[in-house]
């Protein structure tokens, strides 16, 4: 045989299989698909179908797109800034520098797929939310939800790749990722509703990182009083300053991860000598 | 020629892992490369695979520029590396067709698994198999691309004895039809029987080069002659005779008299040789000689 695939189908091909590599990770797929919707299904039946604090929604309306954003961002943030560090060090990225697969292609191929499963996570929020809980959904405002995602997703993957570009190790990646993730989101609007009675340097704090931005354009985009107040056409419903904040992200995202990254293993010459024997002790 | 390089150096800070190399490898042979850890082998290659730059010298893999030559150069060579991965959420086959899929020359699949033996496990997931059998795999995925040039970085270690055999039928295949192979190996056997030229690297540099039988002047070394002797029994006095755990050793230039006269004297006396073995130093000796290392690895 001899042919070359064209890029377009190389990169078909890459996101197929880093798909399959996902949903064969369980605890993975546990923590960007099933966790959310846990939180979505516990913080609904403790709280019902009140509405929460200042926020004007029910509990539901009120998580199931925080939670969407969420799960959104361990698919792109979380999972794809670890996968990629541990790909590294096990040496998954030096193999494919020595396959003729332009470098691109295969970033191509994880981004599309960390987005992708971003993807169905957000469906399959929105629809547990919808059918089980009455979450409302407004086609005037769709368009501005899926560009908050395009653009949010976007951004989250550029860092996310940043994070495997600086963690140390492998073994260093998700701890750097729960710990700069997991506070973000108590004050970005995600896990707790925003209240006047939170004091004003959290509300500033979140404002500085994309997380808020993508979580209240988002959210917004299904807010019964907010929709109404926007206006009537689709237009009016696009969130610019939120999406113009996650843009400068993206960019500096992109720009420090280019500048940073390496497909060579990290962890010195010691450890990779430990692999060596464990190898050896392994196969003898 | 599928290798040149000349002057190859690659300097980290101060210290000068490899320090003027020159190399020339022809199309179609086996060229194993033999050095203690540190000495600047693994280096070497990775040079000519492109995956690092070199600091000084020329180097032409298959008439291109590794550090520039891309795609085009990757699609014509296969890399075995010690230090990389394979996907393990992946089963065997589904490895072999997607790395597959980056080649314009693709073999086929079941033909690949077969060649390295792994029918059984050919729907297995990768995290199932055993270091042999993942090694096996890399070669696999080593020549998936059906390449000109085969880069072989310490391929069999961590091998048990009956693989390795199965891996070296599989190299021999691979030479058999006409490929080149670059091979690193710490196992002096293996640069034995499967490569037609070695060279040995100590501290950057290449200290000695030719056939594995005449390498370090192999070839016209002395012949070695070892025998034991009865409790009580003096060795006769036919040179300088060396003991070591009750074997006495000679060194013979000219080793069919000094055995004659030995052998000679043995009947004489009515005495029984034991152990008695008669041969040329192994490459493990020439080896050890060059890189200065009493103890291997």
């Amino acid at each position: 045989m001899s042919d070359h695939r064209s890029a377009r189908e190389l990169v078909w091909q890459q996101i197929r299989y880093q798909n399959k590599i996902f949903w064969r990770s369980p605890i993975s797929a546990f923590f960007t698909i099933v966790f959310p919707l846990m939180f979505l299904i516990i913080f609904a039946t403790l709280f019902g179908s009140e509405e929460l604090g200042d926020t004007g929604v029910t509990t539901a309306q009120f998580y199931a797109p925080a939670l969407a954003v969420f799960g959104a961002v361990s698919a792109t943030y979380t999972n794809l800034g670890i996968g990629t560090a541990i790909s590294r060090d096990e040496g998954i990225l030096k193999r494919v520098r020595g396959t003729p697969l332009p470098p691109w292609i295969y970033m191509a191929g994880r981004v599309g797929s960390a987005i992708w499963i971003a993807f169905i996570a957000v469906v399959l929020m929105m629809g547990v939310g919808v059918v089980a809980y009455g979450v409302n959904i407004y086609a005037a405002a769709l368009p501005a939800a899926l560009l908050t995602f395009v653009v949010g997703v976007a951004c989250f993957a550029a860092l996310g790749l940043l994070l495997a570009a600086l963690a140390p190790s492998g073994e260093a990646a998700p701890a750097i990722a729960n710990a700069t993730l997991l506070p973000l989101a108590f004050i970005s609007d995600i896990f707790v509703a925003p209240s006047e009675n939170s004091p004003g340097w959290s509300a500033t704090l979140g404002d500085i990182f994309p997380l808020k931005h993508f979580a209240v354009a988002f959210s917004d985009a299904f807010h019964p009083d907010r929709v109404a107040a926007a206006g009537s056409s689709w237009l009016d419903h696009f969130h610019w300053g939120d999406l113009g904040v996650m843009a400068l992200w993206l960019v500096g995202g992109v720009i420090l991860a280019v500048r940073f990254f390496t497909w060579e293993p990290r962890g010195g010459e010691r450890k990779r000598s430990a692999r060596k024997r464990a190898r050896v002790a392994a196969g003898s | 020629m599928a290798i040149e390089v000349t002057g190859l150096v690659k300097t980290y800070g101060e210290t000068r892992a490899v320090n003027g190399v020159d190399l020339t490898v022809a199309e179609g042979e086996v060229f194993a490369l033999l050095g203690p850890n540190g000495a600047g082998k693994s280096t070497a290659v990775e040079i000519l695979e492109g995956h690092r730059t070199a600091t000084a010298g020329t180097v032409r893999v298959l008439g291109i520029d590794p550090e520039t030559g891309g795609r085009d150069y990757r699609e014509r060579i296969g890399i075995v590396l010690q230090e990389t991965a394979i996907e393990k959420e992946l089963s065997v086959r589904e490895a072999i067709d997607i790395y597959g899929a980056l080649y314009p020359r693709r073999r086929p699949v079941g033909e690949l698994i077969e060649i390295v033996g792994l029918e059984a496990k050919s729907d297995a997931r990768i995290k199932t198999l055993s270091g042999g059998q993942r090694r096996r795999l890399e070669l696999a995925l080593g020549i998936v691309g059906d390449p000109e040039l085969l880069f072989l970085d310490e391929p069999t270690t961590g091998f048990d004895p009956s693989a390795r055999r199965q891996a070296w039928t599989v190299i021999e295949n691979l030479a058999g039809l006409g490929k080149t192979i670059l091979l690193t190996t710490h196992y002096m056997d293996e640069a034995q029987a499967l490569s037609d030229r070695v060279a040995v690297i100590r501290s950057g540099e290449i200290v000695a080069e030719g056939t594995p039988e005449t390498i370090g002047g192999r070839a016209d070394a002395a012949t070695v002659i070892s025998f034991s002797l009865p409790p009580g029994t003096r060795p006769p006095g036919l040179g300088e005779t060396l003991e070591e755990g009750g074997l006495y050793v000679m060194t013979a230039p000219e080793a069919t008299s000094t055995l004659h006269r030995l052998t000679s004297w043995a009947v004489a006396e009515g005495v029984e040789l034991g152990s008695l073995r008669v041969e040329k130093p192994s490459l493990e000796d020439i080896y050890l000689e060059l890189t200065g290392e009493a103890a291997g690895e």
